[in-house]
């Protein structure tokens, strides 16, 4: 079962309309909220005056992938929630008209500009998510030329397969993708660095791999819990090979896990439950998304510790927890086990650190790279960005994109001072 | 309850507001329905010599999702044969006696075709006749409609060809097509009108389509100027309305004055009966929703009018009319000062750039500390709701040097944030015609306009 995206596109009317109701603020606070800044009263703007081209390029100069966050940002946070009409009316939907303008854009097959002329310096980018290829982007408008290494089979990162399709279909990934190669940047898939060696010669490095698989939770049974990351690349790339449980319990509250519960029950899954070892009130998930989820018909267990997983004939019958309390850390009660009977156990609680830093010899803190003010990391000449480097706040696909931008920015300052 | 019932030079009705002649009043089977909904009268729609018209007669201009703020029409008088008009409105008047029915006319330029039509009219037992000297397009190509309101001698022979057959009520239906109205007005009151009507259509051109390059609406591919009316026209309507309200000829010729020009609400009726109207037409609201409209035309003047209390029309008719003034009367000592409502502000920095850019540079950002800080001046490092509602400055305005041109208070997208205060100027009241008196250098030269700016502590920014 292929899992349609939840909102339709806005007519035209619908946009004009709710264009026409932007105060076309002067300094307006929902560009400064939104971290890539894009001129959000100018590209409505231009909306309302039926100027799409315009509107599109708007946003591609502060923003390369404006499809992708355009569904994806958690707009109550960042642009919406800081628009003035906010408080007392609904704030503008500047996140479905950014969609209307992308869409726009993308049936036209239009470039955000045209690439800059060869300056002769090469730049590599290990990671095709949205800080690889807003950075990409970014320095092919600056005449670098730019090689994208890819581990996986498709480019796009957690957008292809990690942000749920009801949010975002692969498709607009992969279109983003297919723009920043006709920009002139060449991406190679199938390749992970770190195990095949980056070959000299490049100017400098941008290092955007992201974060890793999901922890382990360390209790027995674990190899029958699947991996929530692999659960929801599986049902945007395979949805065909995924086999919704009855009963399906998912541990974390963070929105990663919202999300696998969310595919569980447009999956057609009967009983969706979320496993936390702490409270609603401690929960990383976004209000919305947690609102979401709930409307949904998810249900909750909180102050619940995973331990073991019952297996019986072969199959998962049931999760055993250990009561917790707040202390505030959680700690479980000893002698409070109870079972939490399902047929299906789905973990999402976060993704690894980055590896490759060891490898390239980049120093970290609290296992993300180190970087400075600029994104440079402790070796001169490379750059990262990303959730790799997401050390303090939610890690999101626009502040990816934002960390690309400024990176592109750093580096080409660096290469051409050098040059 | 007030009592909303006019007499118009005679002419009864329980309440002031008339279709105007135009669609709506096209036939008797729409006016029934008219009166049905509560119209106090109706021009009938001109009638005239034959005409035909054409299709995509009307064109509107539509801003920022408001659909059809006026509307520009290329339509002619009625093209329905005129036995069938006349058949209808003596029918329509026998049903509703209690309602004006007024017909409005327009016919060559000859005093027979005139005197024709007036007997016809009368025959019909309608309780008074309207002249079209206004219709900007195609009739006057003919030399009718605008090309006799526009000379104020046609105007005035034509309309004493018409008293002097005329036993009902006459009124002269003005263009705004000129540059003083006040000039035909006087002209067809020294010919004997009984009242008087404005306004009538504004020549426009609507659009030009960007795909064809064709004018809007587009006629077979032609198009050209029409009349323009609707909300748009109304501050242009007022401001005619007024000056033959404030002209000592017309205004003290006790001739009543029908107002019209974009009239979509109670308020704008209200507007209309201040500066001088006391009979009120209505047809491109009509026209935009259907006769239901003067529904609330009605209840909301009646209410307003308890509210206020004034018992009749005639307590409100002209009441602003004593307000109407000119520049040279206006008291150069006034002073007033845009003060924001902190509570009130959504602070989306309209005022702010209307006033730095284009206005006098008084409106500062200021900071939670009361710093005053640029725009933009934001690190872009920093993002997020939290951040950029906290960091968001405050426009304040520097009152000392506020010259009080309310263009802030105009932009500001929130009722009552700014108000235009009034503040002590400190200076004794003068106007400009009492300077130019008293200090006549001052009109012609800077440093004459120095030493008296100087010497009445007059800053300018
Ligand atoms: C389930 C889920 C849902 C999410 N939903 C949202 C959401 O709704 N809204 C939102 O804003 N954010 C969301 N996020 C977060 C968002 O997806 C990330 O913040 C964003 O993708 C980070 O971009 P990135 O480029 O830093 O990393 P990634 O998108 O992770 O991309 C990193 C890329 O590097 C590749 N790579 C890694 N190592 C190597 C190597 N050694 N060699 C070559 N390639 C390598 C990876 O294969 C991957 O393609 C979600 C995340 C998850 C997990
Ligand atoms: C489509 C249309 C046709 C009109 N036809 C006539 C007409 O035949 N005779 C006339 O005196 N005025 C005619 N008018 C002018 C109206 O009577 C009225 O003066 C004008 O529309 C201003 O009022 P409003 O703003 O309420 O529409 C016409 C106006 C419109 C829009
Ligand atoms: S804050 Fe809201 S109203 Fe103001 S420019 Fe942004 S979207 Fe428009
Ligand atoms: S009234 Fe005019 S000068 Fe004064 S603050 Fe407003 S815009 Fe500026
Ligand atoms: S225009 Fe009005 S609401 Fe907007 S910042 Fe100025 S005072 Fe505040």
């Amino acid at each position: 079962m292929k899992i349609a995206e939840e909102l339709p596109p806005l007519s035209s009317h619908e946009a004009v309309v709710e264009a026409n109701r932007c105060l076309f603020c002067y300094d307006a606070p929902c560009a400064q909220a939104c971290p890539t800044h894009i001129d959000i009263p100018r590209f409505i703007k231009k909306i309302s005056t039926a100027n799409l081209t315009g509107s599109a390029r708007t946003i591609f100069d502060s923003n390369l992938l404006g499809a992708t966050c355009a569904r994806v940002c958690p707009v109550q946070e960042l642009c919406e929630g800081a628009c003035v009409l906010g408080a007392e009316h609904k704030p503008i939907a500047i996140g479905r008209l950014q969609r209307y303008a992308m869409d726009y854009a993308a049936a036209k097959a239009m470039l955000p500009f045209r690439p800059g002329p060869a300056r002769g310096s090469r730049v590599a980018v290990i990671g095709a998510g949205p800080a690889g290829l807003s950075c990409a982007g970014e320095l092919a408008r600056r005449g670098h030329a730019v090689t994208v290494f890819e581990k996986r089979a498709l480019g796009g990162g957690l957008s292809t397969y990690g942000i749920i399709a009801l949010r975002e279909p692969v498709e607009v990934a992969l279109a983003e993708v297919r723009m920043i190669e006709r920009l002139g940047v060449e991406v190679k898939t199938g390749v992970e660095v770190g195990r095949e060696i980056l070959t000299a010669g490049f100017d400098a490095i941008f290092v955007s791999t992201g974060l890793g698989a999901t922890p382990l939770l360390g209790i027995p049974g674990e190899e029958w819990i699947a991996d929530g990351l692999d659960y929801i690349s599986r049902s945007k790339l395979h949805p065909d090979e995924l086999e919704p449980g009855r009963n399906v319990l998912v541990i974390g509250a963070g929105n990663t896990a919202i999300d696998c519960a969310t595919i569980a029950k447009r999956l057609g899954s009967e009983r969706v439950t979320m496993v936390y070892r702490r409270t609603e009130k401690e929960m990383t998930a976004y209000e919305h998304e947690y609102s979401f989820v709930k409307n949904e018909g998810v249900g909750f267990e909180f102050l619940a510790q995973p331990v073991r997983v019952i297996v019986a004939a072969g199959e998962v019958t049931a999760l055993e927890c250990l009561r917790t309390e707040l202390t505030p850390h959680p700690v479980p009660v000893p002698g409070s086990e109870f079972l939490l009977p399902a047929d299906q156990i789905i973990k999402a609680v976060g993704q690894e650190r980055p590896s490759l830093a060891s490898v390239l010899g980049l120093s970290t803190e609290r296992g993300l790279i180190a970087v400075d003010k600029n994104l440079e990391t402790n070796i001169p000449g490379v750059f990262a960005g990303g959730d790799c480097i997401r050390i303090k706040g939610a890690a999101s696909t626009v502040m990816a994109v934002q960390d690309g931008k400024l990176a592109a920015a750093a580096i080409h300052e660096k290469v051409t001072a050098h040059g | 309850m007030a009592d909303l019932r006019i007499k118009f030079a005679g002419i009864e009705s329980p309440n002031p507001f008339w279709l105007a002649s135009a669609p709506p009043t096209n036939s008797g089977a729409q006016i029934h329905k008219a009166f049905e909904a509560g119209w106090g009268g109706a021009v009938w729609k001109t009638i005239g010599p034959p005409v035909l018209n054409v299709s995509n007669r009307y064109g509107a201009w539509h801003y920022g999702g408001q659909k059809m703020l006026a509307i520009n029409n290329v339509e002619l008088i009625s093209d329905r044969p005129l036995e069938k008009n006349l058949r209808e409105i003596r029918d329509l008047k026998r049903a509703w006696p209690d309602r004006a029915v007024i017909v409005s006319a327009m016919v060559e330029s000859k005093p027979e075709a005139w005197h024709t039509i007036v007997r016809q009219i009368e025959d019909t037992g309608a309780d008074g006749i309207e002249l079209n000297y206004g219709c900007p397009h195609g009739m006057s190509e003919r030399g009718m409609g605008s090309a006799v309101g526009q000379v104020p001698e046609y105007c005035e022979q034509i309309t004493s060809w018409v008293k002097a057959v005329a036993k009902i009520p006459v009124i002269v239906k003005l263009t705004p097509n000129i540059t003083n109205i006040v000039v035909p007005a006087q002209a067809a009151l020294r010919a004997g009108a009984d009242a008087l009507s404005l306004i009538n259509t504004i020549n426009s051109i609507v659009a030009v389509d960007l795909d064809t390059l064709e004018l809007v609406p587009s006629i077979g591919g032609k198009g050209g100027h029409g009349g323009y009316a609707g909300p748009a026209v109304k501050p242009i309507a007022l401001n005619m309305l007024a000056a033959l309200g404030s002209d000592s000829v017309v205004g003290s010729s006790g001739k009543p004055i029908s107002g019209m020009g974009g009239i979509s609400t109670w308020q704008d009726a209200a507007e209309f009966l201040l500066l001088g109207a006391s009979s009120l037409q209505v047809c491109t609201a009509a026209m935009h929703y259907g006769y239901r409209i003067v529904e609330d035309m009605i209840d909301g003047l009646s209410n307003w009018m308890d509210s206020k209390g004034f018992a009749s029309i005639y307590d409100i008719r002209g009441k602003s009319l004593q307000r109407v003034s000119e520049f040279q009367h206006f008291d150069l000592s006034f002073k007033a000062v845009a003060r924001i409502d902190q509570e009130r502000c959504i602070k989306c920095n309209l005022c702010y750039v209307a006033c730095n850019d284009t206005a006098h540079q008084c409106i500062d950002l200021l900071d939670s500390g009361g710093k005053v800080v640029a725009p933009y001046a934001w690190a872009v490092t920093l993002n997020g709701k939290q951040e950029a509602i906290s960091s968001r400055p405050q426009p304040v305005v520097r009152e000392h040097d506020c010259v009080g041109c309310r263009l802030c208070y105009n932009v500001c997208p929130v009722e009552k944030c700014i108000e235009m205060v009034e503040v002590p100027s400190g200076r004794e009241s003068v106007t400009w015609s009492e300077v130019v008196r008293d200090h006549c250098a001052v009109t012609e030269d800077w440093e004459a306009m120095k030493t008296y700016r100087d010497a009445h502590g007059i800053e300018i920014h």
